[in-house]
């Protein structure tokens, strides 16, 4: 990543917590808002994190995929409703639940990334649309079934709202939780540290191994690929698979380990704010990764501001209304995306079907 | 090195396309070290021959024997598995790779899992030494001259342990002297036993490097020569299937007023570089100014700025007397502009268009193509089978898409369109590339007749010989400049060349 666009990242990110600290450190010592920022902006930057990654793999192999969004939201219901269902139905203990319906929310991220590389590499349907296919998809068949089991009478749970088996419990991590101050700011929920863990192998396996080196030439130039004897249809279809895997897992996010219900339409844009993520990132799973962290913090904003609002100065009233503070990821989506920032260069077969 | 040893055979092979015979019961064989030319013209069925060999196609009857036995070849990986490689016409290289990481696509050396750089960087430089191939294995493959890619490609190919190398028109996009590099490193290669299938359209290059000839037409091979029975004429008359005029009959240039002026123009690029720098020319009426270089050095920018395409950011353009910097396209071509693009099928035709829309896309607008805003089909109709006739162009109606026609045929819908207006100047960008030699021959003898009903010619090429043939007076443009204009009887192949690679030759 570019120096500029790391600096201008770092800034955002000083002036989101600057806020914060200005309006609560009467109350608050700043390192403690601080800290409390930065752990917020990682666990909410999960989903982000996690999107951006499943848009790198695809669209690295040569396939736009706009249908995270919708694979989050799909994931996130049918993972949370296996876990209801093997807590409450089964008697299962929350936290195997809890842990399949993670397994649960990845297949089917796995399963909605095979329908849209069979859409998108087999029947060269239009990407755009394979995608938007899904995201719609995503939101008739939650939507529908949320109310056919949950609220329907005569349906498996009674029409009633179980009880949840709550989220995923924090870990600490050996050493990095002792570290003093810092280690509060990993002190996080099992999604949130794999989706750190996920930017590090997607790096190492996109640049340093034989598969990344054929993934990224099948996304720049399908057809050379293919003369040296590569199957760029197989690379892209396991690709595609991978990032709807990711996505999945980032959908697993919203109701296992965020909050312990399911809500029609929940995932609210964040699988399109995962994609500003990765064009901003640059196609590269770090860069996605700190452009991810930028719209958590703007997030994390939000959250932490909530605690100090009867500090908030009158002048700054307006900050009061969470729903305009709520604005400012969305905000930035745009700004980034107009391409403030320098400029972006997609891989170059990124959306073009390939015609042997 | 070049022994009778017969290391690859093909016999019969019969390969149908919807609508057409690609190939029709060709026979062809090669000797080990060994560099055997395949000449035809575009369509000829090389390419599709080759695809066959290297496995992309597979065949509908014949066989393949190497090394005596018959081998299937069912994709790429069966033909590198056999010692086959395959350098590309459009080089099969990812720009933003290394030269290793290209090297090594597809067979990769993996170290603990991760890729092994150093390893084959060794045994690339290894193997760069060994042939004369120079190139530095750390470089990005977008930051070298095509020269050099070219390299790349062939190192790709020994790489893979290939005893037997198919070049697909290898030097269409060399300068000169990158060509007599290639030259080199083919002789070299086939000294040291690996044998050369060269293809091309160029008669010259192929009495100048190959041990065996042999000639394509319509699919079917019109017979296998060597160097010393034949001549230009000859291979030429073999791949067309007549007699064929070569050189461009032509007198001496009758010239007239000064028609297109061009003074101090600079021109900036997609990028916001500086690719035209500096330039001035004039062209007279009845003359052809050729401008000569190897593509990418700011001819195209240059011609964009001078059909009103591309906006210059300095100098000026005049036509006629008027000035026309920054001028719109249309009043240029209302005034006598006539323009062949470089690209026929991007910027020449709307491809989806039937051509006798093609036809009208300038003068749609007037009489008798408009009247009152509404098109008159029938006056396009007849106007549109006027041309089609006059120029000869193939198509079956003139109501067929222009992307059905074949490459010749475009470029006569767009010749048609362009030459028969009232005509002051034509700009030509490269307005054979592609074409076969009879295609060549019709172009070449509309842009003379031009010249001499006293039309200001500017022509641009990237081909050595057109412009040699063509021009009356020959500039070289380098690096967006133009560094030397000549007189066409100065001019020689050699010199030219030096001054296309950007090396100044000594006024003699």
């Amino acid at each position: 990543m570019d120096i500029r666009r790391f600096l201008f990242i770092t800034l955002i990110i000083i002036i989101l917590i600057g806020v914060v600290v200005l309006v609560g450190s009467s109350q608050v010592s700043p390192a403690t808002i601080i800290v409390s920022m930065l752990a917020t902006t990682v666990a909410v930057a999960t989903p982000l994190t996690l999107g951006a990654l499943s848009g790198v793999f695809c669209e690295r192999s040569g396939v736009v995929n706009i249908g995270i969004e919708g694979m989050m939201l799909a994931s996130a219901f049918f993972g949370w409703f296996a876990a209801i269902y093997l807590n409450t139905i089964l008697g299962f203990q929350p936290l195997p639940s809890l842990l399949t319906g993670v397994v649960v929310a990845i297949i089917t991220g796995g399963l909605l990334g095979l329908l849209h590389a069979w859409l998108s590499i087999t029947f060269k349907v239009d990407q755009i649309i394979g995608g938007t296919v899904i995201n719609l998809l995503a939101v008739g068949i939650s939507g529908f079934l949320n109310r056919q089991l949950f609220f329907e009478k005569g349906s498996i749970f009674g029409g009633q709202v179980p009880h949840a088996p709550g989220v995923l419990p924090r870990i600490q991590i050996p050493l990095i939780s002792d570290i003093p101050v810092i280690g509060k700011i990993f002190e996080q929920q099992p999604i949130a540290i794999s989706a750190i863990v996920l930017v590090i192998i997607a790096h190492v396996v996109l640049f340093y191994t034989r598969w990344g080196l054929r993934t990224r030439a099948v996304g720049e130039h399908p057809r050379a690929a293919d003369t040296v004897g590569i199957n760029v249809y197989k690379m892209r279809y396991w690709n595609v698979i991978i990032g709807g895997m990711i996505a999945g897992l980032a959908g697993a996010y919203f109701t296992l380990e965020s909050v312990p219900s399911f809500e029609p339409l929940m995932t609210n844009g964040r699988g399109f704010i995962s994609l500003a993520a990765m064009i901003f990132g640059n196609w590269s799973p770090f860069g996605a990764w700190a452009a991810a962290l930028v719209f958590g913090a703007a997030q994390a904003l939000q959250i932490n501001l909530q605690f100090f609002r009867t500090l908030i100065p009158p002048q700054w009233a307006f900050l009061q209304q969470s729903s305009i503070v709520g604005l400012v990821p969305y905000i930035l989506t745009m700004l980034i995306l107009t391409g403030i920032i320098g400029r972006t260069t997609p891989p170059k077969a990124d959306g073009i079907p390939y015609e042997k | 090195m070049n022994t009778n040893e017969v290391i690859l055979e093909v016999r019969g092979i019969t390969k149908q396309f919807p609508g057409v015979l690609a190939n029709d019961r060709v026979d062809f064989d090669l000797r080990k070290g060994e560099i055997h030319a395949l000449l035809g013209e575009n369509g000829a069925g090389k390419t599709t021959l080759m695809n066959i060999l290297y496995g992309l196609y597979q065949p509908d009857s014949g066989e393949i024997r190497r090394n005596g036995e018959v081998v299937k070849f069912s994709s790429p990986k069966d033909a590198i598995a056999q010692g086959i490689g395959m350098v590309h016409q459009h080089f099969m290289l990812i720009p933003v790779f290394t030269v290793t990481e290209n090297i090594m696509l597809g067979d990769e050396t993996v170290k603990n899992g991760l890729l092994d750089q150093r390893t084959v960087a060794a045994l690339v430089r290894q193997l760069s030494k060994q042939y004369g191939l120079e190139v530095d294995p750390q470089a990005v493959i977008q930051d070298l001259p095509v020269g050099v890619q070219q390299r790349v490609e062939i190192i790709k190919t020994l790489y893979r342990k290939a005893e037997i190398l198919i070049l697909d028109e290898p030097t269409a996009v060399l300068t000169p002297q990158e060509v007599e590099d290639l030259f080199h490193i083919i002789s070299e290669l086939s000294h040291q036993g690996v044998s050369i299938i060269f293809i091309t359209h160029k008669l010259k290059e192929v009495l100048a490097i190959a041990n065996r000839i042999t000639v394509m037409r319509n699919g079917k091979v019109v017979g296998t020569k060597t160097p010393q029975e034949t001549d230009e004429a000859h291979l030429a008359e073999m791949m067309v299937g007549r007699e064929v005029i070569l050189k461009v009959e032509k007198g001496p240039a009758k010239l007239g007023d000064v028609v297109f002026e061009v003074e101090n123009l600079s021109v900036f690029d997609q990028r916001g570089l500086e690719a035209v720098r500096d330039v001035s020319f004039q062209v007279k009426a009845g003359e052809i100014l050729g401008i000569a270089g190897v593509q990418g050095n700011g001819q195209t920018e240059l011609v964009e700025a001078l059909t009103g395409l591309r906006t210059p950011h300095h100098g000026s353009v005049r036509l006629g007397g008027f000035d026309v910097t920054a001028s719109s396209p249309r009043p240029m071509i209302e005034y006598g502009l006539a323009h062949i693009p470089e690209d026929r099928q991007k910027h020449g035709l709307v491809l989806s268009f039937p051509v006798a829309d093609n036809l009208i896309l300038c003068t749609y607008y007037q009489q008798p193509f408009a009247r009152n805003y509404i098109i008159q089909n029938k006056a396009v109709d007849e106007y549109a089978h006027r041309l089609v006739e006059e120029f000869d162009v193939r198509t079956p109606s003139p109501y067929l898409p222009a992307s059905k026609l074949s490459g010749g045929n475009q470029q006569k819908v767009i010749v048609a369109r362009e030459l028969s207006r009232p005509v002051k100047l034509l700009i030509a960008n490269q307005p054979t590339r592609g074409l076969d030699v009879g295609s060549i021959e019709y172009i070449h003898q509309q842009i003379v007749q031009m010249r001499d009903r006293g039309v200001a010619v500017l022509l641009v090429s990237a081909e050595l010989d057109e412009i040699m043939a063509l021009s009356d007076r020959i500039a070289v443009m380098y690096r967006g400049q133009i560094v030397a204009t000549l007189g066409a009887s100065q001019a020689t192949r050699e010199g030219l060349g030096l001054l296309m690679a950007g090396l100044q030759i000594a006024e003699a």
